[in-house]
């Protein structure tokens, strides 16, 4: 029903403004523009005329608040005619609270430079409380080093489970699709040599140095890494974790250590199945695409593949593995209390997790080089 | 009386913002004590700083005879033995169930046997009025109210000499509150406990509480019993206190 209306009344010595029916959130804009428009003189007086006003909302009553206010400011005469119990109660009550409200201020808007030194200032602390994290991690192996009657083998046990056996289908896939897809693309280029036989070293070395550590650390960090972190993001919501510090069962050996040595542990075995599967990937299509049969395949790769470029791949394992973790961990004690920060820590968790690996990898392909292995 | 907890001139602050000035107050023995005061004016964070998951930034806090500042990792890990917390959403582990939740500290502190743990588990499930036919299943299974319980028989399960709670009655019926109210009153005068509580709820204030601190404007405007607490004036007191007679 729009029985609701506005309308000026302009009389010889004054100026009426007649309201009618509701003034509420609705129909407000478009009175707010009438008044805005009109232009109240000295010498009129100004009435209010909300004698047939029926209903008052806040946002109508906090208008008309401010009507007031404006014509008390230009010192123009004005009464309110209104007998409507409500309505009146509703001014009164905007009348009274307007008093106590103050404007909430808008946020300050900062410049580039301020916004570039606080971003690098947080990038800093959080570099900072990394290594903290560090240290402390460190402390805590240190003690439970000498002290094998605290390592927490069931915990171990079960993220082993979780994060490491329960990742090798994945893992071999994974792996020995790589294979294939290397192999693949390798022989198209070999055959136009006819140097067909050379497909077993490329694969022996670059599966076994790089590919393979590579590829689990990537899985490890996508699946167990991100894993880690939203377990111990959701125990730090619910407060898990202070209800574990309180009863003095230290989160570290709880949760961070056995996470930690359970994929340290389990890493080397899952390059292993890695390299086996890719190898076979890479075995398959020479035999399809080159020639290349099993038995050729496996008596040249013991004659031109050393023990140590597997050695290598394995030996990386660990420490792709405790970045990982390690990481993963962190990011979670980071998550404050909103659900949004799992999220973005789960993320960044997996980001900064697969980066660290790649600049390990590097320096150790650096490294290893140089040393001649 | 011997004084459980004490604390003198402790001064809290995040970043910079000032959250507590100067705050002293002590604890007797085998009170319920309770820390009161508007939103946001540090109670959580002052409890949180006597058990330890928060730092302070001045004065001290003597928990059981021990200074919390610079403690020793030994002497921080007997203090946690020796206090239970219940937290206000209960914080039981998600992933163990309720009987495992309480046989826990049993299970890693001591080298009871398993019938014995299960029977002790049993006697603290009672004691905080769950069922026994209760304890397998697991916290998301569970009510609001009966979280809490099986919280507080976890946080009871190494009988503790003292019981810090946070806002026990929050986000429970009346009735249930009343209930919490006479448990915990009940388990005082059984144990022997000294209970300090966060609390909102007035009728658990008055139901329960020997005595009170009330936290305003960073720091302690009343201590002492709830009979005197209209001898100051503060705004927090009048409005919170007058609403409700004894």
């Amino acid at each position: 029903m729009n029985y609701s209306s506005f309308r000026f009344i302009d009389t010889k010595d004054a100026l009426s403004l007649k309201f009618k029916g509701e003034l509420t959130l609705y129909n407000l804009t478009l009175y707010q523009k009438q008044v805005e428009g009109a232009f109240f003189s000295k010498e009129k007086k100004i009435i209010l005329d909300l004698s047939e006003l029926e209903f008052i909302d806040t946002a109508g009553a906090l208008f008309l608040n401010n009507l007031q206010k404006k014509l008390h400011t230009k010192k123009v005469q004005f009464e309110i005619d209104c007998k409507h119990q409500d309505v009146l109660a509703m001014l009164l009550l905007v009348q009274k609270q307007s008093l106590t409200t103050s404007a909430v201020q808008k946020k300050k808007k900062r410049n580039y430079i301020e916004k570039l030194g606080e971003n690098s200032y947080k990038n800093y602390l959080s570099f900072l409380s990394f290594l903290a994290f560090m240290g402390e991690l460190f402390m805590h192996k240190l003690h439970y080093l000498f002290s094998f009657k605290s390592i927490r083998y069931k915990e171990m046990a079960f993220e082993i489970n979780e994060s490491a056996i329960k990742a090798f289908g994945i893992i071999a896939l994974t792996s020995f699709l790589i294979g294939v897809v290397i192999a693949y693309q390798s022989s198209v280029q070999l055959k136009q040599y006819g140097a067909n036989i050379f497909i077993v070293d490329m694969l022996g070395l670059s599966v076994l140095r790089e590919l393979s550590p590579l590829i689990t650390a990537i899985v490890i960090a996508g699946r167990s890494g991100s894993a880690f972190t939203a377990q111990i993001g959701a125990m730090k919501i619910t407060q898990e974790l202070e209800a574990m510090q309180t009863m003095g069962f230290d989160p570290f050996r709880f949760l961070v250590l056995p996470k930690i040595a359970a994929l340290m542990l389990t890493m080397p075995i899952m390059i292993f199945v890695s390299d086996v599967m890719a190898i076979i990937g890479g075995m398959v299509v020479a035999n399809l695409d080159l020639g290349i049969t099993v038995d050729m395949f496996l008596d040249r790769f013991s004659n031109v593949i050393a023990v140590r470029h597997f050695l290598v791949g394995i030996f990386k394992g660990p420490f792709f593995a405790f970045l990982i973790a390690a990481i993963a961990i962190y990011r979670g004690l980071l998550v404050k209390d909103d659900t949004q920060s799992i999220g973005f820590n789960t993320t960044k968790s997996v980001v900064e997790s697969i980066f660290a690996v790649i600049i390990c990898d590097a320096v150790f392909s650096i490294a290893f080089t140089n040393l001649g292995i | 009386m011997e004084n459980i907890i004490k604390v003198k001139g402790v001064k809290t602050e995040f970043d910079d913002r000032v959250i507590h000035k100067n705050i002293s107050l002590s604890v007797p023995k085998g009170s319920i004590y309770g820390l009161l005061g508007p939103s946001g004016c540090g109670k959580t964070t002052l409890l949180k700083e006597m058990v330890m998951l928060q730092e302070f930034h001045g004065g001290t806090i003597e928990v059981l005879g021990k200074s919390l500042k610079n403690i020793s990792y030994d002497d921080a890990m007997s203090l946690r033995r020796q206090w239970g917390v219940l937290f206000q959403m209960g914080a039981l582990f998600s992933s163990l169930s309720i009987r495992d939740n309480i046989a826990l500290p049993l299970v890693e502190y001591t080298d009871l046997s398993e019938a014995m743990i299960s029977e002790i588990v049993a006697f603290k499930i009672n004691i905080v009025g769950l069922k026994a036919s209760d304890a397998h299943l697991y916290p998301s299974q569970i009510s609001g109210g009966m979280k809490k319980k099986a919280a507080l028989a976890r946080a009871l399960a190494m009988d503790p000499k003292l019981l810090f709670l946070d806002e026990p009655t929050s986000g429970l019926d009346p009735i249930s509150s009343r209930d919490f109210d006479a448990l915990i009153l009940k388990l005082r005068d059984l144990l022997g406990l000294t209970i300090v509580m966060v609390s909102h709820d007035l009728r658990s204030i008055y139901d329960t509480l020997d005595y009170a601190a009330v936290l305003d404007d960073k720091k302690v405007v009343y201590e002492g019993n709830l009979d005197n607490i209209f001898s100051v004036e503060n705004n927090f007191i009048k409005t919170f206190f007058s609403g409700v007679q004894r």
